[in-house]
């Protein structure tokens, strides 16, 4: 696999971090890391770099994971880019709302490098 | 402390104490790579130098609060970040509302009860030990101390009735 660049969307600086340190121990090889701290400053950083996967926590200050999926879409270079969900929120009902508003993927925090590879690695880099 | 009967019953059944102890277990050895275990609170209470809480809302209604020593704390953050960047407050403060959010949310995916009725709030993280705490969370108080290395660490959940 080529490497790939990745936005990861948390507002935990310490959790932005063990996600990327995960992708690496999980044998992803990152171009590049874009960050941000919710999915309003997600959004914002679509419009200015193009990524072939994003990472996406539920809970957030002023845009939440969810809300960041389904407005994912009107940012056209971003249209299709899978999104992998990473969270506290485990229930059945936040999985359904996840995948329904267009998440490719779902990941329960506390997590181990090779739920990240089994959860990315089917979707990375494959547009919808 | 008035206790409400159903959500003390329930808890009891339903054993969330060890379920409580189990959720920290899991959160420290996966994310963290150190086991800790359970100890008599009595004999290993630590001075909440730095506190870290978690708001719960919906089927479970309370607070989540996990606390620690300074020094616990920054070993905490180097366990999760590395030495390099743990030097810094506001990353051991990071890292602690971390643990403190993976525990609450492993707590509750734990309880079928809780299924997508709870959610969890962003979470805060108090520095110093001058303050008082009260929540309106009267209804169940679960505590439990746990050794991390030959630390105390107290976490600490209080749901209203």
């Amino acid at each position: 696999m080529d490497k790939i660049r990745a936005l990861i969307v948390d507002d935990s600086s310490v959790m932005r971090k063990i996600v990327e340190r995960s992708l690496r121990q999980a044998g992803i090889e990152l171009e590049k890391v874009v960050e941000a701290g919710n999915g309003a400053e997600a959004l914002a950083a679509l419009g200015k770099e193009q990524v072939d996967l994003i990472l996406c926590d539920i809970n957030m200050p002023v845009m939440d994971g969810l809300e960041f999926v389904k407005q994912l879409p009107t940012v056209a270079s971003a249209k299709g880019t899978p999104v992998v969900m990473i969270t506290t929120e485990g229930s059945e009902s936040h999985v359904v709302q996840a995948l329904s508003a267009g998440a490719r993927g779902y990941i329960r925090k506390p997590f181990t490098p090779d739920q990240v590879k089994e959860h990315v690695l089917p979707v990375v880099g494959k547009k919808s | 402390m008035s206790t409400d009967t159903s959500l003390a019953v329930r808890s009891h059944e339903e054993n969330w104490l060890p379920i409580l102890e189990l959720a920290v277990e899991e959160v420290f050895e996966i994310m963290l790579g150190r086991r800790v275990k359970p100890v008599a609170k009595g004999e290993h209470t630590p001075n909440p130098e730095f506190t870290a809480m978690v708001g719960l809302a919906g089927a479970l209604c309370g607070v989540l609060t996990f606390s620690c020593e300074r020094k616990t704390a920054r070993e905490l953050a180097i366990c999760m970040l590395g030495p390099e960047i743990a030097d810094s407050e506001e990353q051991v403060s990071d890292a602690l509302g971390e643990i403190c959010n993976m525990v609450a949310g492993n707590f509750k995916n734990k309880l079928s009860t809780a299924d997508g009725g709870c959610m969890l709030s962003v979470p805060t993280v108090i520095k110093g030990e001058e303050y008082s705490f009260r929540s309106l969370a009267d209804g169940l108080n679960l505590e439990t101390v746990m050794m991390f290395e030959n630390s105390p660490v107290s976490v600490c959940l209080q749901l209203h009735s």
